[in-house]
């Protein structure tokens, strides 16, 4: 039997039906559209979230200060204290792989220029912050080491903070006065956008962390050490290296538990995206069951019509048909209907995502790979589904099919 | 090959059925020799098991006991595709109720065959050949006619068409004018005499005395056995019957 000739077979008989071969396809089409469009929706979180953790910068390690147990309260991450501006300096001089190192004080605080006045976020950094968080200025100049030396008086302001402290008015050359204390603003920062936790990071006041201390937080202590190498590789030995050094800095023993917190920026987003992973499986697993409902539809048409064609299957085998080639018939119709019912559900699904983001602004991602699996999954469901209705078929005997009424 | 033109050779064959517990032995014991060139009408009540002898002709079914040569070949023990391409290459088929694939044209439907043929006929060679075949049953120009759109004579006649269309070495037909009325009954009767006089062998299943008698040998079958196998004597030729049905006013 000629392979083009069981093709046009297949194809005349989906002809015939129009109808029922649509319809049958609908639910290959619906079901691939679901999970194109489901998984879309999933990436697009994914990758949105994964676009907030890169702005923390590249292979960054954070350094929190620990907790520390006083008379039995514990006083959380970040407020007991315990790295001292000699700790940076030492990962600084001693950690091999580090190419930035940042102090970190923070604190919040009522500013005011002016007549306006406004409650911000104030970081204590050096100069290094911005490289590892990879956060130009938009305008005006940065403080330098000179100014983190001598405590000096200057900051910079977020997006937002200059908004809401000078309005329309360029902030460069202003006074800010924070708790009281004039601060000559020297920079503007390029906006930032939300942070995975959702907060402002444009909100915010960054100034040298020796001025911080001194001028505005008080306290001998950092709250953390940004520390940024040069590879992603670097990054567990960095880590391994930065812990050792600051327990033998802290003198803590073994055995003890460390009082600081050493995470790196891919623990960080791992669990970030955690959730829209988990999401993307989810839609994904709920869209596919359309799928098999899809699949469970094909292979109903198909038992119809086998049943119904059974004096055709009859004439086809009376004259010469082997049963290899009614197998093949059934099977290329369902495959058939499978794979065009996916080629339309991708269509279809692309478009949905589309209008997704369009119009309800959801932030979606199409990904290749999901296409192509969409695709082949489809045609494996028309194989699986087709194959019981069509073998029925290819086993009847052509006396029996002949007969049937 | 087949020795003093001798197509078909049963050899004492049987054929024994089992339904749950009971045995029906449909065919028991026929022996007989149907020659090239030879019109062969099975006769019998429902039963007689004309049938079953059509469907071990036919190489639809395999005997129990017993050999079938067919143009010299025994083909009682092949499988399934092995029979399958014997029907396809020596045999054609006619059925009581045409069995025509709907909504398909008649070339279509006479080019079926070749499509599970080992021929690798271009598709122009193939509707060149179905024309033809189509042609000398009568139905030239009706080619992209479906059934639905034809006559029940003119689906018998795609039908033989199909049957034809391989060059069989015999021409089962079962019932051919079972459905159909008196007249188009002798229009098919005309058909499968004049190839017959090509030199067509023709077997055919019939209850009905009168068609069995444009036959050139009628074989009455009685509980699976030949009962009786001779020559027509007065044969009917279906030109002078149609000319007689013409003058009836």
């Amino acid at each position: 039997m000629r392979v083009d000739s069981t093709f046009k077979i297949a194809f005349r008989a989906l002809r015939r039906n129009k109808l029922r071969s649509v319809l049958t396809a609908l639910g290959i089409i619906i079901g691939v559209g679901a999970v194109i469009a489901m998984v879309s929706i999933g990436n697009g979180a994914k990758a949105q979230v994964e676009q907030q953790i890169a702005s923390l910068g590249e292979n960054v390690i954070l350094i929190f200060s620990g907790s520390v147990t006083s008379s039995g309260i514990r006083t959380g991450w970040g407020n007991a204290g315990t790295l001292k501006i000699e700790d940076a300096e030492a990962i600084r001089r001693e950690v091999p792989g580090v190419i930035a190192v940042s102090e970190e004080v923070i604190s919040t605080s009522q500013v005011s220029a002016g007549n306006q006045n406004w409650f911000t976020r104030i970081y204590g950094e050096s100069p290094e912050y911005f490289d590892i968080r990879k956060w130009p200025l938009s305008d005006g100049a940065n403080f330098t080491s000179q100014d983190v030396r001598s405590a000096n008086k200057v900051c910079v302001i977020g997006r937002t903070t200059a908004s809401q402290v000078f309005g329309s008015e360029s902030p460069i050359g202003q006074i800010l006065r924070i708790k009281g204390v004039p601060f000559l603003v020297t920079g503007v920062l390029t906006a930032k956008g939300l942070s995975p936790q959702g907060t402002d990071q444009d909100d915010i006041v960054i100034m040298p962390y020796t001025s911080a201390m001194k001028r505005v937080i008080g306290g001998s202590t950092l709250r953390g050490i940004n520390v940024q190498v040069a590879t992603p590789n670097d990054l567990a030995p960095a880590q391994q290296q930065i812990t050792e050094l600051l327990r033998q800095r802290h003198n803590i023993r073994s055995g003890r538990d460390d009082d600081f917190t050493v995470r790196n920026q891919q623990e960080i987003a791992e669990t970030a995206t955690a959730t829209s992973r988990v999401m993307t499986l989810l839609l994904g697993a709920i869209a596919s069951v359309s799928l098999v409902v899809g699949g469970i539809g094909i292979m109903n048409i198909m038992l119809v019509s086998v049943t119904e064609r059974t004096r055709e299957i009859g004439v086809r085998l009376a004259v010469g048909a082997h049963g290899r080639d009614i197998l093949t018939q059934f099977l290329i119709e369902a495959v058939t209907l499978s794979v065009i019912g996916g080629a339309i559900g991708i269509l279809l699904g692309l478009g949905a995502s589309r209008m997704l983001s369009v119009f309800a602004h959801w932030p979606t991602l199409i990904s290749i790979p999901s296409i192509i699996a969409a695709f082949f999954v489809s045609a494996a469901v028309g194989i699986f589904f087709g194959f019981y209705p069509a073998r029925e078929a290819a086993r009847l005997d052509p006396i029996e099919a002949l007969r049937y009424e | 090959m087949a020795e003093n033109g001798v197509v078909v050779r049963l050899e004492d064959v049987h054929k024994t059925y089992h339904t749950g517990e009971v045995e029906v032995h449909a065919v028991r014991g026929v022996s007989l020799e149907i020659g090239r060139g030879e019109f062969v009408a099975f006769m019998g009540s429902s039963g007689s098991g004309k049938s079953t002898l059509m469907n071990l002709l036919g190489c639809l079914d395999r005997p129990t006991e017993g050999r079938y040569l067919l143009d010299g070949d025994d083909v009682s023990g092949l499988d399934r595709d092995q029979l399958a391409d014997i029907r396809n290459r020596k045999l054609g088929f006619v059925f009581q109720s045409f069995n025509l694939l709907a909504r398909t044209s008649a070339l279509e439907n006479v080019e079926l065959p070749l499509l599970y043929g080992e021929s690798r006929l271009t598709n122009a060679e193939l509707h060149a050949r179905a024309i033809q075949v189509l042609a000398a049953v009568g139905l030239s120009g009706r080619e992209d006619h479906h059934p639905s759109q034809l006559s029940g004579g003119q689906q018998q006649r795609v039908a033989i068409a199909r049957a034809l269309i391989n060059n069989p070495e015999v021409v089962l037909a079962d019932e051919p004018t079972g459905n159909l009325d008196s007249r188009t009954s002798t229009e098919i009767m005309d058909i499968f005499q004049k190839l017959n006089d090509r030199g067509i062998t023709i077997v055919m299943v019939t209850h009905e005395p009168d068609i069995a008698a444009y036959a050139k040998r009628n074989i009455v079958m009685r509980d699976g056995a030949v009962q009786s196998d001779r020559a027509v004597t007065q044969r009917l030729t279906a030109e002078s019957e149609m000319r007689k049905l013409a003058a009836l006013p």
